[in-house]
């Protein structure tokens, strides 16, 4: 077979993989920040190669729970707009159970919160006005976002191609990549059917193929190729007349994971409820073995059976006309991943091989952009750090955990699913070395960054009649889902006697060499340059000077650093690292995560305990705050290093991951007169926290806020230079446009009576009711919120503006429907509990 | 043994090819004497003829019956297969002797082959059209009279007849359009090159689905099968289903917006182009060229 | 009337078929199902048929257990009844196949008036199994159909001819075999599927007697190994075609 096409080029900046939309805009964005020598490849032809853009169904509902990936379909929608291939036709989630109304609360909250006007919800009259062949008794009510609708994805991407070949970007469709060159840890060279290109950078956008393209270059983009099955119906003899290609809003049928719409005379049917049905990337057909397109995979009518009854029954007036006739059903390929978020960055596998993938229709112009300007400025406008690819750790990559949790998450699209919900499936990936003892008290595990961790102990049940009035009971179902007030029991007997907590999830490794002090340096905010036996705890900025992390950093000897990070983005971490390691070779960064396990042990008789077990100082004065020492405790080897993410006094304390056990069994056996107890993730992670304005990477800081902002702007800036520091220095000169608050509930009572608790996210209101916006454009929401048991106070932190940070300032949070005063009681870093910190430093 | 080839008449392109096949099958049966070839005369009744067929294999023994694998040529020898309880070869593109010989034979309207083992006293073999080429003309068929059959039907009358239009199977061009053609409107300028070079118009299979062009416009393995000397195929991707139609054509000419649609792997001759940009300019130019 | 339209279960190919390793079929594994264009068209006339004379469809495959798929399929677009001639898989010569589905006419208590077949399978394109059920039946044949009319006991059947059509009159009960064209076969409607799933399904499972014409292999034909020359881009080629028009002596 030959072909027309004139030849590739022999060399290139960027070869982006994939003329999707995502491949189209980023190609697009990348000229757009003055790229050059860019060269766009797909196997397939153009303007369809046969990828899921080309049988997307193209509606965008903006509203997500995700912060994220709500400004990434934000910006999608924006940059569709201007392309002038969107139609606006509204969309409504309808609700068939009293528990998905309250959903639809929830999700009118995240509207505000991130900005999304107007929504509402609406009764099932209102919904049969807008939609007149709904069956209204079906529904108790609607969530109506008069700004979702209908883009043409295939024409986004056509234009963007073409604004990006005008400004120099090569195209060659139908070539196919036969393989990658990796020198030295780096993409050299990308093999296609029509010759070979050396490329310094390239962008595997290839959708559910993704994970094909990195296997070959020896590195992994985690995906499940899922089918999503569809049909589509007509010609409706009601929609013989509609004015324009869609009339109707988009109906959600969410309670049975399915989905209508009206374009032209036809009715599109969509469906998530059916078996997962997954395949592997390297099954997908080829371009001509496929009757449609590689992704639009042969209909499985019985599985879609069940839908059409549910269709019908919903609009009878429509689906059930004899002369309406099904002309289009496919079982449609979509990218899933193991946690429902994109892939985008830089692989940590390959350097110079990005990921742009898993990205759906609604998210593709924005990512498109990101993607862009990471690879140009390093930093993208939008914090994508929820879908950096780097944050896989390696058994989250492996084929059985993705497809597992792909496989659980792709009928939980439309579900209503808890902050706090845990995942069921291909559990017990990472067990701690305790993981035998915790199960014997009672843990209840939660997955954090895989490891199985105690949330709370049942077997600390007996505590609850030790505290009774103080540990506050919740009385309503949704927050007493995935919670226990058995955490805020724990709480207490940690503030008064003591408790361990397993903090094996942390993230750890070591920067060594010559080069490493100037490593630290650079990515750190605070002086690194500290005598052999300090912690630090420190931002690590963006160049915008917003927060890419904040953590921990030991000076374990003159040339030896090492980062103790959350586990959540610890592997993101870990690559911010290696990519700022000097090109001469002389500083290496190890990864410890598996060699050291962690126990936390605080509270006022945390020194008691200690001191009664190890062999070495543990007065105050001998081993101050913020230090690191050896100890011995029986056997083990332990590095304490005294510092605290509860408030109290104690250490954290690392071990060799093979002694975890025997400490911890040492430690409860010289905590036993000292009624030390385990202690679970909710009150180090939540009530300890909260309770002592401690801010959390991922809630309170992020890429969209500055230290300033934050309120951890104290000291002076150090003098050697950091990433960030210029912006930084330039914050610190102006007026904060926000600043993170600790705010506390006044009254938790609902209309019903029922004593109600935030759970994160909520809008916080003026008195009068109105959202709250800082001169940025960002909503002050609740980024954290928990109990406080020792102070009997519920708390909530967020950013509000300068106007409304005073202390004692009166607002409202928007939660469920309803609307609860709330009380601004810290304006800085200043702690509700124990606000001098006299028990961590006693 | 001898071989009987069926023919329409002797000068029939497809018939030559069916009697080219006899020759070579006899030759590789080691028959003893030149095939021989005869039409039926009578009105065309398709169990009459496929009885007179079957007349003949009962009356002559023969080693093989050949036909060319038209529509009649298939129908005549389906009905002679079915009274004579023999296999039928339908549309076969090549003979292998042996004991039972193997034949193959189209599938897929082309787009695949198969080998099969024919177990027939008379081998009863009808030939794929243009899979071999055509004797020389020349010979003289026997007439054979029609035999009679109780069931046999024949047309009772002949309607549609084409307004002195060329028909499809005969156009020696044939200018077909896709779904690149974007409208039945957009036929025009697709009826205008054909109209200037004496063809017919084809479509591809999408343009009779959206209702632009009726059926029999259609080219493919569904619709006419067509062999002109050129076939300009404007719009059209190029899909097996096409592919199976146009296949018999001597040249084909692609007009394509799109440099990589995969008609370019079975064309001849390219342009890249809009068809309403390119087909106005080619008929422009035919009457430029015949005016000087 | 009662009405028996025959199909096949064929897969529904893309612009390449692919072999299994054996040779011995094309290779599936992605693919969809449908039964032949000609043969949904035999479907459709005979619902039009039923719907304006009267009557039932039956639908009659022969094929491995998954065509009940298509019997289904064909279920929801009108037919009323489906017979199932179940195979192990094997593929049937066309002899074998017509001696199956006359058997299991006979066996019908209601004997047709019509029956109905595609002109030639998309796969096989064997040309001859309508054929054989007529002479095996004893009824008239007609094929290469593009209309049918029923009149009077008697169905008007006009065959697609170069130049024209070929109109058959033809006594009730015949054999018709019919092409793509003679009507626009309808799409299912969500009410049609969901009740094609209820409509009645009989099952049997004949013999399968030695092949005749027996597959030993299938292969792919050789490349036509043409390299296209570009004449040129938009207008500008147009001297270029008329230069090849002229070669070609088709000026």
């Amino acid at each position: 077979m030959s072909s027309p096409s004139t030849p590739l080029p022999a060399s290139q900046r960027v070869v982006i993989i994939g003329a999707g939309i995502v491949g189209n805009s980023l190609a697009y964005h990348l000229t757009r920040l003055g790229e050059h020598d860019i060269t766009l490849i797909d196997k397939g032809p153009l303007p369809n190669p046969g990828g899921s853009t080309g049988h997307a169904s193209n509606f965008i509902f903006p509203v997500d729970h995700s912060k994220e990936m709500t400004q990434l379909t934000l910006e999608s929608l924006r940059q569709y707009k201007e392309l002038d291939v969107f139609i606006q036709s509204g969309g409504i989630e309808v609700a068939r159970t009293p528990e998905r109304m309250q959903e639809l609360q929830r999700r009118v909250s995240s509207a505000i919160s991130w900005g999304i006007e107007p929504v509402s919800i609406i009764t099932p009259q209102e919904i049969k006005e807008l939609v007149p062949f709904i069956n209204e008794q079906l529904i108790l009510g609607g969530f109506y976002t008069p700004g979702a609708g209908v883009v043409d994805s295939l024409r986004a991407a056509t234009i963007m191609r073409e604004r990006a070949q005008a400004a120099g970007l090569t195209v060659s469709a139908n070539t196919e990549v036969t393989g990658f060159d990796v020198e030295h840890g780096r993409i050299r060279r990308v093999h296609t059917t029509r010759g070979d290109i050396e490329a310094e950078r390239v962008v595997i956008a290839t959708g559910c193929w993704s994970p094909a393209l990195a296997r070959m270059a020896g590195a992994a983009i985690p995906i499940a190729p899922s089918v999503h099955q569809m049909i589509d119906i007509g010609p409706v003899p009601r929609f013989a007349n509609a004015k324009g290609m869609i009339e109707f809003p988009i109906v959600r049928d969410v309670d049975t994971n399915m989905y209508e719409r009206q374009e032209g005379t036809g009715l599109e049917i969509g469906s998530y409820a059916h078996r997962p049905i997954m395949m592997e990337a390297e099954e997908i057909p080829s371009i001509e073995a496929s009757a449609l397109s590689p992704t639009e995979l042969p209909f499985t009518q019985a599985d879609f059976d069940p839908q059409m009854e549910i269709a019908l029954e919903l609009m009878p007036e429509i689906v059930g006309d004899e002369s309406v006739g099904v002309k289009y059903a496919i079982n449609g390929l979509l990218s899933v991943t193991y946690d429902g978020l994109p892939l985008l960055g830089e692989t940590p596998e390959v350097k110079g091989l990005w990921s742009a993938a898993a990205i759906w229709i609604k998210e593709g112009p924005g990512a498109g952009k990101t993607v862009a300007e990471l690879m140009v400025h390093g930093e993208s406008e939008i914090d994508v750090f929820e879908s950096n690819i780097a944050r896989a750790y390696p058994s989250m990559k492996t084929r059985t955990h993705v497809f597992a949790r792909a496989g659980e998450g792709f009928n939980k699209m439309y579900g209503i699913v808890h902050p706090s919900e845990q995942w069921e499936t291909d559990r017990g990936v990472r067990v701690s070395p305790y993981y035998e003892r915790e199960r014997a008290l009672g843990a209840v595990f939660y997955e954090a960054a895989g490891w199985e961790r105690p949330a709370w102990y049942q077997s600390n049940a007996g505590l609850l009649d030790e505290y009774g009035d103080r540990v506050t009971r919740r009385e309503s179902e949704w927050e007493s889902r995935w919670w226990s007030p058995i955490i805020n029991a724990e709480h207490l007997a940690m503030r008064d006697r003591a408790a361990v907590v397993d903090l094996t999830a942390f993230a750890i490794f070591d920067v060594t060499g010559p080069g490493a002090l100037g490593v630290v340096q650079r990515l750190a905010m605070r002086q690194m340059d500290v005598p052999v036996g300090r912690v630090v705890y420190t931002p690590l900025l963006t160049p915008s000077g917003t927060f890419k992390q904040d953590l921990t950093i030991m000076r374990m000897a003159h040339d030896v650093f090492r980062v103790v990070t959350g586990g959540a983005y610890g592997m993101s971490d870990l690559k911010w690292f290696v990519d700022h390691l000097p090109e001469d070779g002389s500083a290496q960064v190890h990864d410890q995560t598996s060699a050291i396990t962690t126990l936390g042990l605080w509270g006022p008789r945390a020194r008691d305990i200690l001191a009664s077990v190890a062999r070495g100082e543990v007065s105050h004065e001998g081993f101050p705050f913020a230090n690191w020492r050896a100890l011995e405790v029986g056997p083990t080897e332990v590095i304490a290093s005294r510092i605290s993410y509860v408030g109290d006094l104690g250490w954290e304390l690392y071990v060799p991951m093979e002694q975890g056990q025997r400490l911890w069994d040492l430690l409860f056996e010289a905590g036993r007169e000292h009624g030390l107890i385990a202690a679970g993730s909710g009150v180090y992670g939540t009530t300890g926290r909260l309770e002592k304005g401690y801010r959390a990477y991922g809630a309170e800081l992020d890429g969209e806020y500055n230290v300033v902002e934050a309120g951890m702007a104290w000291g002076s800036v150090k003098e050697q230079d950091f990433i960030g520091r210029q912006a930084h220095i330039a914050h610190r000169e102006e007026q904060p446009a926000a600043l993170m608050c600790t705010l506390t509930v006044d009254d938790h009572a609902s209309a019903g009576g029922v004593k109600r608790y935030m759970l994160g996210k909520e809008p916080i209101l003026t008195p009068d009711g109105s959202p709250i916006t800082d001169r940025k454009g960002r909503r002050s929401y609740v980024t954290s919120a928990g109990s406080a048991p020792s102070l009997g106070k519920y708390i909530l932190m967020s950013y509000l503006p300068p106007e409304h940070a005073r202390l004692g300032e009166h607002l409202l949070v928007q939660y469920m429907g309803e609307r609860y005063p709330v009380t601004v009681e810290s304006i800085d870093a200043t702690a509700l509990f124990d606000p001098y910190n006299s028990r961590i430093r006693s | 043994m001898s071989v009987l080839v069926l023919m329409r008449d002797a000068g029939d392109e497809l018939s030559l090819q069916a009697l080219a096949f006899a020759r070579s099958l006899g030759q590789a049966t080691g028959a003893d004497a030149e095939p021989t070839a005869f039409t039926i005369d009578g009105p065309y009744a398709p169990a009459s003829w496929g009885q007179t067929v079957a007349d003949l294999v009962t009356a002559r023994s023969p080693r093989a019956v050949i036909a060319p694998g038209t529509e009649r040529g298939n129908e005549v020898m389906a009905h002679a297969a079915a009274i004579l309880d023999e296999p039928l070869s339908a549309n076969t593109t090549a003979f292998t002797p042996g004991d039972p010989p193997t034949v193959t034979r189209v599938r897929w309207g082309g787009s695949l082959l198969e080998q099969a083992l024919l177990r027939g006293g008379t081998l009863l073999i009808t030939v794929a059209p243009h899979a071999v080429g055509a004797a020389p003309a020349g010979v003289t068929p026997e007439v054979v009279p029609a035999s009679h059959h109780a069931l046999a039907l024949a047309p009772t009358e002949r309607v549609g007849a084409s307004s002195g239009g060329v028909t499809l199977e005969e156009a020696s061009v044939v200018v077909s359009g896709g779904r690149g053609v974007g409208s039945a409107e957009g036929f025009a300028v697709v009826e205008e090159l054909a109209g200037l070079l004496g063809g017919a118009v084809g479509c591809s299979r999408a343009v009779t689905s959206a209702g632009w062009r009726p059926h029999t416009d259609q080219v493919g393995q569904t619709g006419t099968k067509v062999a002109p000397e050129i076939y300009i195929a404007c719009g059209i991707s190029g899909a097996t289903q096409h592919m199976a139609g146009c296949k018999g054509a001597k040249k084909l000419l692609a007009i394509n917006s799109d440099g990589e649609a995969s008609i370019f792997a079975h064309a001849d001759y390219g342009v890249i182009g809009d068809v309403h940009a390119v087909l106005p300019a080619i008929s422009a130019e035919i009457r430029k060229v015949r005016g000087a | 009337m009662h009405v028996y339209a025959c199909v096949k279960r064929v897969p529904m190919t893309g612009g390449r078929i692919t072999l299994t390793d054996d040779q011995r079929a094309i290779s599936t594994r992605h693919l969809g199902f449908t039964v032949s264009p000609h043969e949904e068209c035999a479907v459709e006339e005979a619902v039009q048929i039923v719907e304006r004379e009267g009557g039932s469809v039956t639908v009659l495959t022969l094929g491995p257990s998954e065509s009940e798929e298509q019997l289904r399929d064909m279920m929801a677009i009108g037919a009323d009844r489906a017979l199932h001639l179940l195979t192990d898989g094997e593929e049937w010569d066309p002899q074998a196949t017509a001696a199956a589905i006359v058997t299991a006419i006979r066996a019908d208590a209601q004997p047709p008036d019509l029956i109905l077949f595609g002109n030639e399978s998309a796969d096989a394109g064997n040309y001859q199994v309508a054929v054989r059920v007529a002479h095996a039946l004893g009824l008239p044949c007609v094929t290469g159909v593009k209309a049918i009319t029923i009149a009077g006991g008697r169905a008007r059947c006009e065959q697609e001819v170069p130049g024209g059509r070929d109109v058959y009159d033809a006594p009730l009960p015949s054999v018709v075999a019919v092409k793509e064209g003679i009507n626009l076969p309808r799409y299912p409607s969500v009410p049609g599927r969901l009740r094609a799933k209820r409509k009645p399904l009989e099952a049997s499972s004949p013999e399968r007697p030695a092949a005749r014409l027996e597959m030993t292999r299938l292969e792919l034909p050789p490349d036509s190994g043409k390299q296209v020359k570009i004449l040129g881009r938009g207008p500008e080629a147009a001297p270029a075609v008329v230069e090849v028009l002229a070669e070609l002596g088709v000026l």
